[in-house]
């Protein structure tokens, strides 16, 4: 891979100002479609968190069970999960039963505030990430988003999710206990459906989000999730993968684009790029249909570039 | 000095305070909002404790100085940088207290200061949260560990150093201010290639790249002061057609 510094040089850089005043929020209305018998999913816009998107960026899952309807990842805001509350109640006839946090994220999580806390699960690990990062991430999203979270509270899930089989309301479940996206991801199969609703694990058309991410855990969890059968998966951010294990569309696109990351930061660290112009660094052309990539790219940047920097440089002192 | 100062130039950022720094910085000297002052700068402030910024006015003639500001900083000039044998160019990472205007004053030899900047959306606290090894407790421990390599650009070299230092801004409390305050950078001749003086709103552990035009082969040598007296050196070698670095991960 060759970096010209100088590609970068005569490219005018644009940087959008945010001009917030005389904006007001919306109301939200999450669309299901359905893709199985009992299970559907919500789709989040594939863009950054946005004042215009209300924050509402990532995928919900939807499912139906004797005991009422199961909801994996709530959303971003308390009138997001509610909108989401009373569209599982819609769909299925019930109210929700049971609620999966999939990871610490506020696009996912911040919204639990709109269902019983007796019923909000997640791992272990989600629980003390949301726990230690969660305000900030709210002030964070406040700030951003500033009407759209009117009421939005951090509320802990339970961190009582572990791996293995589980059963609710005669509705079976799988469930996968990762990480490398996150310190805890959570990945769920729908045995009957077939449907792995993969959390953040799985980026599709939408360029993966990396402020918490290890490579070498992350890469382990997709191979782990590679081996699980299934007919199709769900992705955290993009559009439904229908093409199943074995071809795994989704997960494929996932890899590549962290293993193209981490072995770009590394070149442009060793090639003596600052973090602006390693933000600018071409973006392969096979990337062309995945959404965000720059912007994703030069968070990545901000993440990893001091630690890459402290590895690769030798010490010039004393 | 016996002229009147010029007029000041209407704020294309429109910031409120403009006038304030503009009187201060440039003290009556004329100044012009020019394209020609590139400050690169992410699409998002992702940590708003580390914005990296590139400036580059190396189409402006014999620049002497190159100022970086940010107007709503508590701490509103980071770096004033003279590329004494060096191109117009300087990367590093500042902190912003808030959404603000982020610009490079860059004058040029015949007096007059060319300014370019954006403004840059950032969340606050960037100059009043103590810095990360304040936290984890180990930033003496790492002190004045500097860390760089060079590479040849166009006549000269590029340079990348960093350096472990905490840049206390005074702004946390029971934490004094405490910075690195200067950096000079010296061939192997000992000509003076740059210059820089450095304030607290730039980074913990702060990073440069800068284009110098060494007079001599041989390393180039590294000599930063902070604002305790404590000195720190460093040299940078160029090795062979440039460092072989271990890109690959573990």
């Amino acid at each position: 891979m060759k970096f010209s510094r100088r590609s970068f040089l005569g490219a005018a850089v644009a940087v959008p100002v945010a001009v917030r005043s005389d904006q007001f929020a919306g109301d939200y209305h999450p669309q299901a479609e359905q893709i199985g018998d009992g299970i559907w999913v919500v789709r989040g816009a594939d863009q950054p968190v946005e004042f215009a998107n209300g924050g509402a960026i990532a995928n919900s899952v939807i499912m139906d069970s004797g005991a009422g309807a199961i909801v994996v990842d709530p959303g971003s805001s308390l009138a997001f999960g509610k909108a989401l509350d009373a569209l599982a109640r819609q769909l299925t006839g019930k109210p929700a039963g049971l609620v999966y946090i999939t990871h610490l994220h506020p696009d996912h999580a911040l919204a639990a505030g709109a269902f019983d806390p007796a019923i909000l699960h997640a791992l272990p690990g989600t629980r003390a990430d949301i726990e230690r990062d969660g305000e900030g991430f709210s002030d964070a999203m406040y700030r951003i988003l500033t009407g759209w979270m009117i009421g939005t509270q951090v509320v802990l899930p339970k961190g009582d999710v572990a791996e293995g089989p589980a059963d609710f309301g005669g509705r079976k479940l799988e469930l996968f206990a990762l990480s490398g996206h996150s310190d805890a991801d959570l990945a769920i199969l729908d045995v009957a459906s077939g449907t792995l609703i993969a959390g953040d694990s799985v980026f599709f058309d939408r360029a993966p989000a990396t402020p918490q991410a290890d490579f070498a855990l992350w890469q382990a969890a997709l191979d782990r999730l590679a081996a699980i059968p299934h007919r199709q998966l769900v992705p955290g951010h993009g559009p439904v993968d229908p093409s199943g294990a074995g071809t795994d569309a989704a997960i494929a696109q996932t890899r590549d684009w962290l293993t193209w990351l981490e072995g770009a930061l590394r070149a442009a660290v060793a090639s003596g790029l600052d973090m602006t112009e390693a933000g600018e660094i071409a973006i392969p052309a096979r990337f062309g249909r995945v959404a965000a990539a720059r912007y994703e790219l030069q968070r990545s940047v901000s993440h990893f570039y001091p630690r890459l920097e402290e590895e690769i440089f030798p010490r010039i002192d004393g | 000095m016996a002229q009147a100062p010029a007029p000041l130039p209407k704020d294309p950022l429109g910031s409120p305070m403009w006038d304030y720094h503009a009187k201060k910085l440039f003290a009556g000297s004329p100044v012009v909002f020019d394209e020609r002052v590139q400050v690169q700068l992410p699409m998002l402030a992702e940590n708003q404790h580390v914005l990296p910024l590139t400036v580059d006015a190396r189409t402006i003639p014999d620049v002497q100085r190159i100022v970086i500001f940010a107007d709503l900083n508590p701490i509103p000039v980071a770096v004033d940088y003279r590329p004494i044998s060096a191109a117009a160019f300087i990367a590093t990472r500042i902190k912003l207290d808030q959404r603000t205007p982020v610009r490079a004053a860059v004058l040029a030899g015949d007096g007059v200061w060319h300014v370019g900047g954006a403004w840059v959306d950032a969340a606050g606290g960037g100059c009043s949260a103590p810095p990360v090894s304040r936290v984890k407790g180990d930033w003496a421990d790492h002190l004045g560990e500097m860390r760089g390599a060079a590479w040849p650009e166009g006549d000269g070299l590029r340079l990348r150093l960093g350096l472990r230092h905490p840049m206390d801004t005074g702004l946390v409390e029971n934490i004094p201010a405490y910075n690195l305050d200067e950096l000079k950078v010296t061939d192997a001749a000992g000509k003076l290639l740059g210059a820089m003086t450095i304030w607290g709103s730039v980074s913990e552990d702060p990073s440069f790249t800068l284009l110098v035009k060494p007079s001599a082969s041989g390393p180039v040598a590294i000599a930063a002061r902070d604002t305790n007296g404590r000195e720190f050196d460093g040299k940078l070698a160029l090795a062979g057609n440039g460092p072989q670095l271990a890109v690959a991960g573990q």
